[in-house]
C-alpha cells in the first residue's frame, strides 16, 4: 500500500527537550497530519474545477472580460461553495493543530522551562537581549496562527511556544521535512557542499533562525565553522539552544538580535543564510535586511535564501491566487506582497550585482522517505511542499 | 510558581482577524465543532486500537503499556490507513460535491429525471 500517508508522530526524532506526549496526544497529532494530507490531496484539487467550471465563466458573463488580477480571482472565489468548504476546513485544521500542540506543552510548561534552563546553564553560546525592541511586523499579529507568535512568554524562562512549534511542525508538514524537521537545512547544506566543493566558510550567519532546526544541519556539515544564529524571539532561542545542546551540536551561537541592523563588523561572514524567514518580515524591512546581509558578507561570500517562489507574469492568475491563501487565512500577511518582489531586484537594490544573482530549486532531504521509493506525483500543498525555491548571490 | 491553566490557554485565539468563509457564521461554528469532535473520535479509536492489540498480545490490560506503546512499521501503517479512511468518511459530503461539480451530467435534479421517465 503506497498512498504516501504521513508517518505516525512517534517517528519524530526524540531529543532531551522534546515535550513528553501521551498516547492520546500522539493520536491527535496523527489525526491532524492525516487531515492535512486529505485536504491537500483530495479536497484542494476541487478548487481548480470550481474556478474553471463556475467562478470564471460567471465572472466573464457578468463583467464581459476575464480576470485581470489575483485579487479579483479571490473576491470571486470567496462566494464559491467548494472554496468556502476547503478554506474553512484548512483554517479549522490549523487552529486544531495549535490547540493540540498547546494543550500538550502548556501542561508541562514549567518542566520544559526547567529542562531548557538546565541545558543552557552556564553556556556562553546563548545570548538573550530582553531590552531589544520587537519589530512592529512581528507584534502586529501572531504568525501562522501561533498564539503569542515567536516572542510570547507566559512567565520568565518560558519555552512553550517553541516546544509547540517543534512538536507540531511534523504535523503541519506531514513529516515531509524528516525526523528533525530539518529537511530545508539539510538540503541547503548538501547543495552548497556539492555545488561549491571548494567553498570553506569559516563564519556562517543564519538570520531568523527560529528554534534552529535548519541551522543545525548546516553547522554539522561545516563543523570547523563558527555558526551564529539570530532571531528576535527569546523563547525560540532559549529552546533552540537547549535543543542544539541536547543534539550535541556545539558550534552554534544563538543570539537575540534584529537582523535589520546588527553589531557585527562589515565583511565578517562567509555565508549568510535564511530559511523560510523573509516572508515573515515586511515591505521595507526586507530591503533593509538584504542591505545588512550585503554589508555583513566578505567579498567572495555567499548568501542564500530558501523562500516561496515569486509570482511571475507567466504564472497564471489562478496559480497566484491559490498560493496566496496563507496571506489572508493563515496569518502570513506579507506573503502575498512578498511574492510580487523580484528577488533579483531585491538583491541588486542591496548592492549585489545582477550577474551574481542565482535562483535554483533544491529538494528537501527527508530521512523518513522510503529508500528507493520514488515519491508519487502529489499535488503541491501551495506553500507546504518540501521542494524549496532558493535565491541568492555571491558578493563580489 | 503559578500553575498554567493549560485547558483554557490551549484554545487561545491568535492575534489577527479571523476570516469567516460561509455567509452564515453559524455554519462555520458548527463545522469547527464538528471537526474537533471528529478529531476526538479519531483519538478514541486509536486508543481502542492500542487496547485491542495489547489484549490480543498479552491477554490482560496494562495501563502503563498504553502510554509507552510505539507502533511497529506495520501497525503504524495500518493505523494511518485507518485515519485516511476515517477522514474520507467524515468528509464524504465534500467529496461528493466535488464529483457533482466535475460531472454535472450525473447531478440532474430528481424532478427533471422524474419528468423524463414519463416518456420512457
Amino acid at each position: 500500500m503506497s498512498q504516501n500517508l504521513p508517518p505516525v508522530w512517534s517517528k519524530i526524532a526524540r531529543h532531551d527537550l522534546l515535550p513528553d506526549t501521551t498516547h492520546d496526544e500522539r493520536a491527535r497529532f496523527n489525526f491532524l497530519a492525516n487531515l492535512n494530507k486529505h485536504l491537500a490531496a483530495v479536497v484542494s484539487p476541487g478548487n481548480k474545477p470550481a474556478y474553471e467550471l463556475r467562478v470564471r465563466p460567471d465572472f466573464i458573463k457578468r463583467k464581459g472580460r476575464d480576470f485581470e488580477t489575483r485579487e479579483e480571482v479571490r473576491e470571486a472565489m470567496k462566494s464559491d461553495p467548494h472554496y468556502q468548504a476547503w478554506s474553512a476546513l484548512r483554517r479549522s485544521a490549523m487552529e486544531m493543530r495549535q490547540q493540540a500542540g498547546r494543550s500538550l506543552v502548556l501542561r508541562q510548561a514549567h518542566e520544559l522551562a526547567e529542562r531548557a534552563a538546565a541545558l543552557n546553564d552556564g553556556k556562553a553560546t546563548l545570548e538573550l537581549h530582553p531590552e531589544m525592541p520587537l519589530p512592529p511586523y512581528i507584534t502586529i499579529m501572531d504568525n501562522h496562527l501561533m498564539p503569542g507568535s515567536y516572542h510570547g512568554e507566559l512567565f520568565e524562562g518560558d519555552v512553550s511556544n517553541a516546544a509547540n512549534y517543534d512538536a507540531g511542525l511534523f504535523v503541519t508538514t506531514a513529516g515531509m521535512l524528516g525526523r528533525l524537521n530539518d529537511g530545508g537545512g539539510k538540503a541547503i547544506a548538501a547543495y552548497v557542499r556539492e555545488t561549491y566543493p571548494d567553498f570553506k566558510p569559516r563564519r556562517i550567519l543564519d538570520i531568523g533562525c527560529g528554534l534552529g532546526h535548519n541551522v543545525l544541519p548546516i553547522a554539522q556539515a561545516f563543523p570547523e565553522a563558527e555558526v551564529i544564529a539570530i532571531d528576535t524571539g527569546a523563547p525560540m532561542l532559549r529552546y533552540g539552544h537547549a535543543r542544539a545542546v541536547a543534539l550535541g551540536v556545539k558550534n552554534v551561537h544563538f543570539i537575540q538580535m534584529n537582523c535589520e541592523s546588527t553589531p557585527f563588523e562589515a565583511g565578517s561572514f562567509d555565508w549568510v543564510q535564511s530559511t523560510m524567514f523573509l516572508h515573515e518580515t515586511a515591505g521595507k524591512a526586507i530591503f533593509r535586511i538584504m542591505e545588512e546581509v550585503h554589508r555583513l558578507l566578505r567579498p567572495g561570500g555567499l548568501t542564500l535564501h530558501i523562500e516561496q517562489p515569486q509570482y511571475t507574469p507567466d504564472m497564471d492568475l489562478y496559480e497566484q491566487f491559490i498560493r496566496d491563501w496563507d496571506a489572508y487565512y493563515n496569518n502570513e500577511p506579507f506573503w502575498s506582497k512578498m511574492h510580487d518582489i523580484d528577488p533579483c531586484d531585491l538583491m541588486v537594490h542591496a548592492g549585489f550585482r545582477a550577474e551574481d544573482f542565482m535562483q535554483v530549486g533544491v529538494k528537501a532531504v527527508n530521512d523518513l522517505a522510503n529508500p528507493g521509493e520514488k515519491p508519487k506525483d502529489e499535488p503541491e500543498d501551495h506553500g507546504r511542499s518540501p521542494k524549496w525555491n532558493v535565491f541568492g548571490a555571491w558578493k563580489k | 510558581m503559578e500553575p498554567v491553566d493549560y485547558i483554557k490557554l490551549a484554545g487561545t485565539k491568535a492575534k489577527g482577524g479571523r476570516p469567516y468563509f460561509f455567509q452564515d457564521p453559524a455554519v462555520e461554528r458548527v463545522l469547527n465543532i464538528t471537526m474537533a469532535v471528529a478529531g476526538e473520535l479519531a483519538v478514541m479509536r486509536e486508543r481502542m486500537d492500542t487496547l485491542e492489540r495489547l489484549l490480543a498480545d498479552k491477554g490482560l490490560l496494562d495501563q502503563s503499556a498504553i502510554e509507552a506503546y510505539v507502533p511497529d512499521e506495520a501497525a503504524g501503517a495500518e493505523r494511518q490507513q485507518w485515519h485516511a479512511e476515517y477522514i474520507a468518511r467524515v468528509l464524504r459530503i465534500v467529496q461528493q460535491e466535488l464529483e457533482a461539480m466535475a460531472h454535472p451530467e450525473h447531478n440532474i435534479p430528481l424532478e427533471k429525471i422524474a419528468d423524463e421517465l414519463e416518456s420512457l
